[in-house]
C-alpha cells in the first residue's frame, strides 16, 4: 500500500477525501458544502505547492521525472500495465494551474449555484482528481483512464447545471471527445502490445519510424478535438455557452490545455519523426485556427461566445509555438498555455459575475457599464488586455516567445516565417475584437440593461475571487523568469529529443 | 461410474440433486411463504459455487471423454452460479409483486443453470446439445411464465419456436460433423483432421451450421431477430437471468468447440465471424439508438455486445493469440454480467405492475428522486458504453488488445467507433435521469437493492484492481485430452 504515501498520490487524489466527507454532509447545509469543496480545494493547492517546492523531493533544475511513483498495477495475463505517476516541468505547470483555478472556480460558485450543491461540488472535486491525473500520469493506460474519466464530472457539470441549451451542449461535448480518444485507445494499445510497456519514459525513442505517422493522427485525433484545433472546434462554444461559469473557468482553464499537453508529453517525444513531418499541416491549421478564431469572435453578439472562440485563437498560438520545435517556440506555448487558463479564466469569470445580475449575455443591452460598476470595468480592463497581449501583462510574454520561436524555426522546407507573420495578424485581430467587447460593454451610451437593471459593484468574495489570477497576470507580464525556469530543463530535453529525430 | 467421473460432474450432480428436491419440497411450502423456496435455491447454488471453485486448478475427463474438468469449465461454471444467484435475488421480490410467485420459478431456473454448467464442461457435441436443451427448455417455460399475459406467452412461444429452430442447425451440424469425421467428440474431431481422415468439406459445412445455431443463442446479427421480441415480453426478472444466463452459455459453447475442434477451418471460418461481428456492432447500436422502451434498448444493447465478444474472438485460429482471444472473452462476460444485471435490476425496480414504467421517459428526475439508483445505473451505462472507471472499459480494452493481436485492425477501429455510437443512446439515458425533471415510481425492494448495490460497487472497484481476475481468466484455458 506504499503508491498511497507517495507525494504525487497524495496530490491526485487528496479532492477524493474531500467528496468523501461531502458526503456525509445533508445536501440542505448549503453553506458547509460550499466551505467544504472550498477548503477541500485549497489543501489540494497548497498540497500542490508543498509536493513540488517544499517537500524537497523535487528539484527544479533537474530535468527529467521526478517525484517518480511507480508500482505494478496490472502486470498479468502478459499486460504490463504500472501506476505510474512522475512530474516535470511540463507535468508542475499545468498541475498548479488546476489546483489554482480549481477553489477560485469553487468560490466563483458561492451565489451562482443554488440547485443541488452539493452534487455539484461533487463532480467539481472529481473533476479535479481526472484533470491532475491527466498530467501526472505517465503510463499511457493510466493516462487514458483519467483522461476519459474527466468526460464524466464535465457532462454533467453542462448538463446539469448549464443554460437552456445544456443538454445538447453535454451530449455534444461527450461526444466530440469521446470520437477522438477513442482512436487514440486503439494507438495506445498497439503500443502496449508491440513494445511490451506502457510507460512513456520507456517507450520514447522505441517506436519505429514507419509507424509513427498513422499513431500519430490518432494521438492527434484526440488531443486536437480537445484543444481545439481548427476545424475540430465546433463543439467548444457550445459547450462553453451552456456550461455554467466555474464549468467555463475550468473547461478553458485546464481541460483545453489537456490537448496541448497531450502533444508536448505524448506525440512529440514519442514520434519526433512523425511530427516532424506533420509539423507544417499541424502549423498551417493553427494559423487559420487563430485568425479564423479571433474573425468569429469579432461576429459574435454573445459575450461567452466571443470569450469563448478567442480561444480557439489563443490555442492556436500554442499549437503554433509547439510545432515549430525550438525552444523559444515550446517554452512560449507552455506559457501561453498558463497565459490563456489564467486570463481566459478570469474572462469567463466576470462573464459570469454580470449575468448572475443581469441573466443576460447580449452585448447589445449593456454600454456605459464603467459609470455604474468601476470595480468592475478596472478589473474588467486589465484582464482583457492581458488577453489581446498587452506588454507588461502576461499575454504579451508568451505570444511573444511563440512568434520568435516561429520565426527562428524558419529554416528548414518548413515556413514558418510565414506562419509567423501571418498569425501577427491575429494579435492584431484579438486587439480589434477584445477592445471591441469592452467599448460595447462598459464604454458608450449606456444601454437598455444599464440603464434599467439595478446593478452593483462586485463585493468583496468577487473581487477574491479575481485577485489571484490578476497577481498572476502581472507576475509573468512583468517577471517571467520564474516559470521559464520551471520548465526550461524539460523543454531542452525534448527539444534534444527532436532535433536528434531532425538529423535522422 | 468411477469416483473421477462422479467427480468431474460434482457440481451439475450436486445442483441436480438439490433442484429436484426442492421441486418436492415446494410442494409442502405454503402458498404465502415461497420465500423459503428462493432461500433453499440461493442456498443450494452457493453450495455448489463452493464446491466448483474447490476444482479450482484440476484437470480431468470423465465418461469417456464426454466431459471435462478444466480452468474453462472451473471459471464459467463459477459465473453460472452467479448468474443463477442473482437471478434468484432479482427474482424474489419482483415475482411476488407480479404475482408470478410460483415454487417452479426457481426450480426452473437451477435446472437452466445446470445445463449452462454442463455446456461448459461438454467435450463431446453429443453432450453440448444436450446441455443446450437442458439450459433452453427451462428458460422457454420461464419466458412464459406470466401467463395468461399474452406479451409473455408470445415471448415464450417465439423463443421456443425460434430456438428450436436452431437446435435444428445445430442438431443438423452435428450430424454432418459425424460424417465427415466419425466421431462427435472434440478430441476424436481433431484427431480426425490431424490424421487426414475428415471430409474437409463437410466438416466446414457441419461447423458454418453449428455457428448458426450458438449465433442465435448468443443473439448476435442476423440470428437476433428474436431478441428484442423475446427480453420485451418475458418477465423482466427472467429476461435478466437469460440475457446474462443464455449469452455466456452460448458462448461458453461457441470458444470451446471453435477454439479447440476447428482451428485449422479458421481460414474460412474467420470471415464468417467477422461478418458476424462487424454486423452485429453495427446493427446492435444503430437500432439501439431509434428504441424508446428500455427493455428493448437493453436487447439491441446485448446484440452489440455478442458483437464485441465475437470480435476478440476472431483470430481464434492463430495459435499465439487464441488464449487471449479467450481469456479476454471470459473477463468481458463477467464484466457484462455485472454490469447487465445491474441495468436489469434497475429495470425491475421501476417496473410497476401494470407493466408501465418501461420507457425511457419514465427515467426522467430518477437522480433527484432517488440518487443513489441514478449513481449506480450510471454506472452501469457507462460500463456499457466502455467508459471510466468501470469494469466495462477494462473488459473492452481487453478485447480490443485481442482483435488487433490477431492483427484484425479494422475490427478494432470499427470496434470502437461503434462504442462512439453506444455512448449516444447510453447517455440518453443518463440524460433523462439527472437533466430532465420527472416523478419515476421506484419500488424499493431490500434484496434488489442489495443486488444493484453490489453490482454497482463491483463494476467500479474490480476496475481498479482487475489484476486477479486477469489472472484468473488467463489461467482459464482449454484443456483437451
Amino acid at each position: 500500500m506504499n503508491f498511497l504515501f507517495e507525494p504525487l498520490t497524495i496530490v491526485t487524489f487528496f479532492p477524493l477525501l474531500g467528496v468523501l466527507a461531502l458526503l456525509l454532509i445533508n445536501s440542505e447545509q448549503k453553506t458547509a458544502i460550499r466551505w467544504t469543496a472550498l477548503v477541500t480545494a485549497l489543501l489540494a493547492f497548497v498540497i500542490s505547492l508543498w509536493a513540488f517546492f517544499f517537500s524537497g523531493q523535487y528539484d527544479v533544475a533537474a530535468p527529467g521525472l521526478q517525484l517518480v511513483a511507480k508500482y505494478d498495477w496490472i502486470t498479468v495475463a502478459g499486460w504490463n500495465i504500472r501506476y505510474y505517476l512522475a512530474a516535470d516541468g511540463l507535468s508542475i505547470l499545468l498541475v498548479l494551474l488546476t489546483t489554482f483555478l480549481t477553489p477560485i472556480a469553487i468560490l466563483s460558485t458561492w451565489t451562482a449555484i443554488e440547485e443541488r450543491v452539493k452534487d455539484f461540488m461533487i463532480f467539481f472535486l472529481m473533476l479535479e482528481i481526472g484533470m491532475t491525473g491527466v498530467f501526472l500520469s505517465q503510463d499511457l493506460f493510466l493516462f487514458y483512464i483519467f483522461w476519459e474519466f474527466t468526460l464524466v464530472p464535465m457532462y454533467f457539470l453542462i448538463g446539469i447545471w448549464g443554460g437552456p441549451r445544456r443538454m445538447y451542449a453535454a451530449v455534444k461535448f461527450f461526444l466530440y471527445t469521446m470520437a477522438g480518444s477513442i482512436l487514440m485507445l486503439l494507438a495506445i494499445l498497439w503500443l502496449g502490445i508491440n513494445l511490451d510497456t506502457f510507460a512513456v519514459p520507456e517507450l520514447i525513442g522505441k517506436v519505429p519510424a514507419a509507424a509513427q505517422m498513422l499513431l500519430f493522427v490518432a494521438f492527434t485525433a484526440a488531443f486536437a478535438i480537445k484543444v481545439p484545433m481548427w476545424p475540430l472546434h465546433s463543439w467548444l462554444p457550445d459547450a462553453h455557452v451552456e456550461a455554467p461559469t466555474a464549468g467555463s473557468v475550468i473547461l478553458a482553464g485546464v481541460l483545453l490545455k489537456m490537448g496541448t499537453y497531450g502533444f508536448l508529453r505524448f506525440n512529440l517525444p514519442l514520434f519526433p519523426e512523425a511530427s516532424i513531418q506533420a509539423a507544417p499541416v499541424i502549423g498551417a491549421l493553427a494559423v487559420i485556427g487563430i485568425i479564423y478564431g479571433a474573425a468569429v469572435s469579432y461576429a459574435q453578439k454573445d459575450v461567452k461566445k466571443l470569450v469563448a472562440y478567442s480561444s480557439v485563437s489563443h490555442l492556436g498560438f500554442v499549437m503554433l509555438g509547439m510545432f515549430a520545435m525550438n525552444s523559444l517556440g515550446i517554452q512560449g506555448a507552455i506559457l501561453q498555455m498558463i497565459n490563456h487558463g489564467l486570463s481566459t479564466g478570469a474572462l469567463f469569470l466576470l462573464v459570469g459575475m454580470i449575468y448572475e445580475q443581469t441573466h443576460t449575455r447580449e452585448l447589445a443591452v449593456y454600454g456605459g457599464l464603467w459609470k455604474i460598476m468601476p470595480v468592475y470595468g478596472a478589473l474588467t480592463l486589465i484582464v482583457t488586455l492581458s488577453s489581446m497581449g498587452l506588454p507588461g501583462l502576461n499575454g504579451f510574454v508568451g505570444e511573444f516567445t511563440i512568434l520568435l520561436g516561429a520565426w527562428g524555426a524558419g529554416s528548414g522546407s518548413y515556413g514558418s516565417v510565414w506562419f509567423a507573420a501571418l498569425s501577427a495578424i491575429g494579435v492584431i485581430l484579438a486587439a480589434i475584437y477584445m477592445l471591441y467587447m469592452f467599448q460595447k460593454m462598459f464604454l458608450g451610451p449606456a444601454g437598455e440593461i444599464t440603464k434599467h437593471h439595478p446593478l452593483h459593484d462586485l463585493n468583496w468574495r468577487e473581487i477574491a475571487t479575481l485577485l489571484p489570477l490578476l497577481v498572476f497576470i502581472f507576475w509573468i507580464g512583468l517577471y517571467p523568469k520564474p516559470f521559464f525556469d520551471l520548465m526550461s530543463p524539460t523543454v531542452d530535453e525534448l527539444v534534444k529529443l527532436l532535433s536528434a529525430a531532425a538529423l535522422r | 461410474m468411477t469416483q473421477n467421473d462422479f467427480y468431474v460432474l460434482l457440481p451439475v450432480i450436486t445442483l441436480t440433486i438439490w433442484a429436484t428436491l426442492l421441486l418436492l419440497v415446494d410442494l409442502f411450502i405454503p402458498r404465502e411463504r415461497k420465500g423459503l423456496t428462493a432461500l433453499l435455491a440461493a442456498i443450494g447454488l452457493t453450495l455448489t459455487l463452493f464446491i466448483s471453485l474447490s476444482q479450482f486448478g484440476q484437470q480431468a475427463t470423465a465418461f469417456n471423454n464426454m466431459v471435462v474438468l478444466d480452468g474453462f469449465s472451473v471459471f464459467l461454471t463459477a459465473l453460472f452460479l452467479l448468474i443463477g444467484l442473482l437471478g434468484v435475488t432479482v427474482a424474489y421480490s419482483y415475482i411476488k409483486r407480479m404475482g408470478l410467485e410460483r415454487g417452479e420459478y426457481y426450480a426452473l431456473l437451477l435446472f437452466s443453470v445446470i445445463g449452462m454448467i454442463l455446456m461448459a464442461q461438454a467435450s463431446d457435441l453429443i453432450v453440448t446439445f444436450i446441455a443446450l436443451e437442458l439450459l433452453s427448455i427451462p428458460l422457454y417455460v420461464l419466458a412464459a411464465i406470466a401467463y395468461p399475459k399474452t406479451d409473455s406467452e408470445e415471448a415464450g412461444i417465439k423463443y421456443f419456436l425460434l430456438g428450436s429452430f436452431a437446435t435444428g442447425f445445430i442438431v443438423y451440424g452435428i450430424a454432418l460433423i459425424f460424417g465427415a469425421t466419425g466421431t462427435t467428440s472434440l478430441a476424436g474431431i481433431i484427431t480426425a483432421i490431424g490424421v487426414q481422415t475428415a471430409n474437409l468439406g463437410l466438416l466446414l459445412i457441419g461447423a458454418g451450421l453449428l455457428l448458426v445455431g450458438f449465433g442465435f443463442k448468443v443473439g448476435a446479427v442476423p440470428f437476433h431477430m428474436w431478441t428484442p421480441d423475446v427480453y420485451q415480453g418475458t418477465p423482466t426478472s427472467v429476461t435478466a437471468f437469460m440475457a446474462a444466463g443464455a449469452k455466456v452459455a452460448g458462448f461458453a459453447a461457441l470458444l470451446r468447440v471453435f477454439a479447440l475442434a476447428f482451428p485449422l477451418l479458421a481460414p474460412q471460418l474467420a470471415p464468417v465471424l467477422i461478418i458476424l461481428s462487424a454486423l452485429s456492432m453495427l446493427v446492435g447500436n444503430l437500432v439501439a439508438i431509434a428504441q424508446t422502451d428500455i427493455k428493448r434498448m437493453l436487447a439491441y444493447s446485448s446484440i452489440a455486445q455478442a458483437g464485441y465478444i465475437l470480435m476478440a474472438f476472431v483470430p481464434f485460429g492463430n495459435a499465439n493469440v487464441q488464449n487471449l482471444s479467450i481469456s479476454a472473452a471470459l473477463f468481458y462476460l463477467v464484466a457484462y454480467t455485472l454490469t447487465s444485471f445491474g441495468a436489469w435490476g434497475i429495470t425491475i425496480a421501476l417496473e410497476k405492475t401494470d407493466g408501465q414504467g418501461l420507457k425511457i421517459d419514465d427515467y426522467a428526475g430518477l437522480g433527484r428522486k432517488h440518487p443513489l439508483l441514478a449513481v449506480a445505473m450510471t454506472i452501469f451505462m457507462l460500463s456499457l458504453t466502455g467508459l471510466p472507471p468501470t469494469l466495462g472499459l477494462v473488459g473492452k480494452i481487453y478485447l480490443f488488445r485481442a482483435v488487433m493481436a490477431g492483427g484484425y485492425y479494422y475490427l478494432a477501429v470499427l470496434g470502437v467507433l461503434t462504442s462512439l455510437i453506444s455512448a449516444y443512446y447510453y447517455l440518453r439515458v443518463v440524460v433523462k435521469m439527472y437533466m430532465q425533471d420527472g416523478d419515476p415510481q421506484v419500488t424499493r425492494e431490500t434484496w434488489l437493492d442489495l443486488t444493484i448495490g453490489a453490482m454497482a460497487v463491483l463494476t467500479v472497484i474490480v476496475s481498479f484492481v482487475p489484476a486477479p481476475l486477469f489472472d484468473w481468466a488467463s489461467r482459464a484455458v482449454l484443456a483437451l485430452f
